[in-house]
């Protein structure tokens, strides 16, 4: 499959022949398992193996909750209950789900930053950046749905405000808004349709995580040099690869197990610190809770939806140029995908022939100002909308706007880069080298 | 003018107006040290079987406890009654049975009834839906460092009456420092010495309220123990894991790392 060159598969006995003409499944799991990998991956390069695990979980977890959850809104939030309570295990699976949605949004943050770091978007992994971001779209809206499923406060005013994002669309949002509640107001055909599409997205995920693994397979991982495999024989390649087993499966599974010590950690002592206290409350369309706030990972976005108020001079020139078609919360509701449109627009935005971040000395700050910023969008987002938070949430947004629009193309044209290393295996022979006497680290030629 | 519609109007679609006004009333909740804080904590028995006393013989004159199955009051890691007790305690209430058509005494696979004052909460969950003092900026400080949570909550809030009360629109309303925006429905439950223990354990109003605080957490989380040696199990095994992986994954890159060693 892949565009290294290295060894396939080739059938031995009679019935693996016999088998391989007729299905090539074994050939297929062979390449896919022992694809070239390049040597010098650092340990940013593990969360592809823990997001794979966090999806089996959240979908094994899933379906035995399933067995025992009520899709009714008078009967959701007391079979929750029945779940934690009567269940055998039940407890446990719940809030290995709850808490699972966490781990998979930690690292999928982790995945998607070390892509922006390493120039892992460029040409030619493009496709692969692009699928990944769907997923990252399909992972929010399935995370979002299922949130509203336990009927609390939470699940019910969360749903109420977002949906109602629907409704700020000009001309047509209001009936969006109804086609997606399947009525009025978030009430029971909101809360079936929302398990339906809850249950079926994950395998719309699995689906696109099979596309985007097969799209990266296709052109060789990146690493954290940005400098492509040696491709001109076979053996060049092998000083710059090694097979993905068993080196990196080892090197994963070591790394998710490190990760799982810590998110038992949480499970097991404190499940509900990364919740809100309000969803242990049930759904009361009556009464609206102080003070409405998205899970955590939904932060960020959150705050740049809500930074965009109407005083903003550029919101009330939108507004006026438009004659008031684009209101505030049309713009808020813009900006916020806008947002992530941008991210995912990064491989045409960045005009840099050098791929990683390692060798661009101006990026590398900018990045780290990126990075920086995002978590203090994830904590203005939490705060309430007054005294100084929204002039925090404004000028955080217009930076992310600014890293991916301005800085991306910019920084590609006036920034000189650094001497990249002439092959991955001179990256590697130089980091391991370094280790025993610690005096040649400027060496760049393997000592073979 | 249109401005100020529009402001209001995302404000009200984004829920902040309230947000804005109930922000500046939360109340104030002391720390008080639990048994069953921390991951080495569990609940301890007695505590919880004086918490049930006090519920029985006061929050359930207007409270309920709706999601909890009679029945668990015997589980481990519970307040552990012998099930001879649970069956006596269960007949103490009435319940409403379709098939009769009319009350009858519970039994122990029922639950406890519901709240019987219309405006009084369910207090299943209370020490759960009322965890969000998390310290300063919404930090989490005081839930990850001193244990914070729903149970002080409910103690702070039973031990902050200041004794002020005041009538309005036709309802008295008890100041109390603990609850947000400093003015309670709720007149005080407890005083100190409301009701008598048979093992002669305290009865000043702070060790009922840190009693029946307590009993509530059990209610809210009656699988607290369960989880935390989960937790235990999880954690060692896969700190063990982690090892093994450690020296596994050691083993296996040496040769390919000692290839690029100098030697000199």
């Amino acid at each position: 499959m892949s565009g290294i060159p290295h060894d396939h598969y080739e059938p031995k006995s009679d019935w693996e022949k016999g088998l391989h003409n007729r299905l090539p499944i074994i050939g297929l799991l062979y390449d896919t398992l022992m694809i070239p990998t390049p040597k010098n991956l650092n340990w940013m390069w593990i969360w592809g193996i823990v997001l794979t695990f966090c999806l089996a979980l959240q979908i094994v977890t899933g379906i035995v909750l399933v067995m025992h959850y009520t899709p009714h809104v008078d009967l959701a939030f007391a079979s929750i209950e029945h779940i934690m309570r009567n269940v055998e295990g039940g407890h446990m699976i719940r809030y290995l789900h709850m808490n699972g949605a966490s781990l998979f949004f930690v690292a999928v943050y982790a995945h998607i930053f070390r892509g922006l770091y390493y120039g892992s978007y460029k040409a030619p992994r493009e496709v692969t950046w692009i699928i990944g971001m769907l997923i990252y779209l399909l992972m929010m809206g399935t995370a979002f749905m299922g949130y509203v499923l336990p009927w609390g406060q939470m699940s019910f005013w969360g749903a109420t405000v977002i949906t109602g994002l629907f409704g700020a669309i000009p001309f047509v949002g209001e009936a969006i808004q109804t086609w997606l509640l399947g009525g009025p107001a978030v009430d029971n055909a909101t809360l079936n349709r929302f398990f339906s599409l809850h249950y079926l997205m994950p395998f719309l995920i699995a689906g696109l995580v099979v596309v985007h693994i097969w799209a990266f397979h296709t052109t060789g991982n990146n690493n954290p040099t940005g400098v492509e495999v040696r491709r001109t024989s076979k053996e060049d390649a092998e000083k710059d690869t090694l097979p993905f087993w068993p080196y990196f499966v080892i090197k994963d599974l070591f790394a998710l197990a490190v990760i799982l010590v810590v998110f038992f950690a949480i499970v097991g002592f404190m499940p509900n610190y990364l919740g809100h206290p309000d969803n242990y409350i049930e759904a009361n369309p009556l009464a609206t809770p102080a003070h409405i706030v998205p899970e955590w990972y939904f932060l960020p976005f959150y705050a740049i939806l809500r930074a965009f108020t109407p005083d903003v001079w550029l919101v009330m020139f939108v507004t006026w140029i438009t004659g008031g078609i684009v209101t505030a919360k049309f713009f808020g509701v813009i900006a916020m995908f806008g947002a992530i449109a941008v991210m995912a627009l990064a491989p045409w935005l960045d005009t840099s022939s050098v791929r990683s971040g390692r060798y661009r000395p101006m990026f590398k700050w900018w990045f780290g100002l990126l990075v920086f910023d995002f978590f203090v969008l994830m904590w203005v987002g939490a705060m309430p909308a007054e005294g100084i938070y929204p002039i925090i949430a404004l000028i955080g947004s217009i930076y992310w706007f600014a890293y991916f629009l301005v800085l991306l193309p910019l920084l590609g044209v006036i920034e000189t880069p650094d001497a990249q290393p002439e092959n991955i295996e001179a990256d590697f022979a130089a980091k391991h080298s370094k280790h025993v006497d610690g005096g040649s680290a400027g060496s760049t030629q393997p000592a073979e | 003018m249109m401005l100020r519609k529009l402001a209001l109007s995302v404000a009200l679609s984004l829920g902040l107006a309230n947000g804005a006004m109930a922000a500046g009333g939360a109340g104030h909740v002391e720390d008080f040290d639990f048994s069953f804080e921390g991951p080495f904590g569990s609940f301890d028995t007695n505590q919880l079987q004086r918490g049930l006393q006090i519920y029985t013989e006061i929050c359930s004159g207007c409270h309920g406890l709706q999601y909890v199955p009679i029945r668990t009051l015997s589980d481990s890691g519970g307040p552990e009654l012998p099930e001879n007790q649970v069956r006596a305690y269960a007949e103490f209430y009435e319940v409403f049975d379709a098939d009769l058509d009319d009350f009858r005494p519970a039994k122990p696979t029922d639950h406890f009834p519901e709240s019987s004052l219309e405006n009084a909460p369910d207090l299943s969950l209370m020490a759960k839906g009322r965890a969000g003092f998390h310290g300063p900026y919404g930090s989490g400080m005081n839930q990850l460092f001193k244990g914070m949570g729903g149970p002080e909550y409910i103690a702070s809030l039973l031990v902050g009456y200041t004794g002020e009360e005041k009538e309005q629109a036709g309802s008295i309303f008890y100041e109390n420092t603990a609850f947000p925006g400093g003015w309670i429905a709720m007149a005080p439950p407890l005083y100190g010495d409301d009701v008598e223990f048979a093992d002669g354990h305290s009865t000043d109003l702070h060790h009922l309220a840190e009693d029946v605080s307590a009993f509530l957490m059990w209610t809210a989380e009656p699988k607290l123990m369960a989880r935390k040696q989960s937790g235990f199990a999880g954690v060692l095994l896969l700190t063990l894991l982690s090892v093994l992986l450690y020296l596994t994954n050691k083993r296996l890159w040496a040769p390919v790392k000692a290839k690029y060693k100098k030697k000199d």
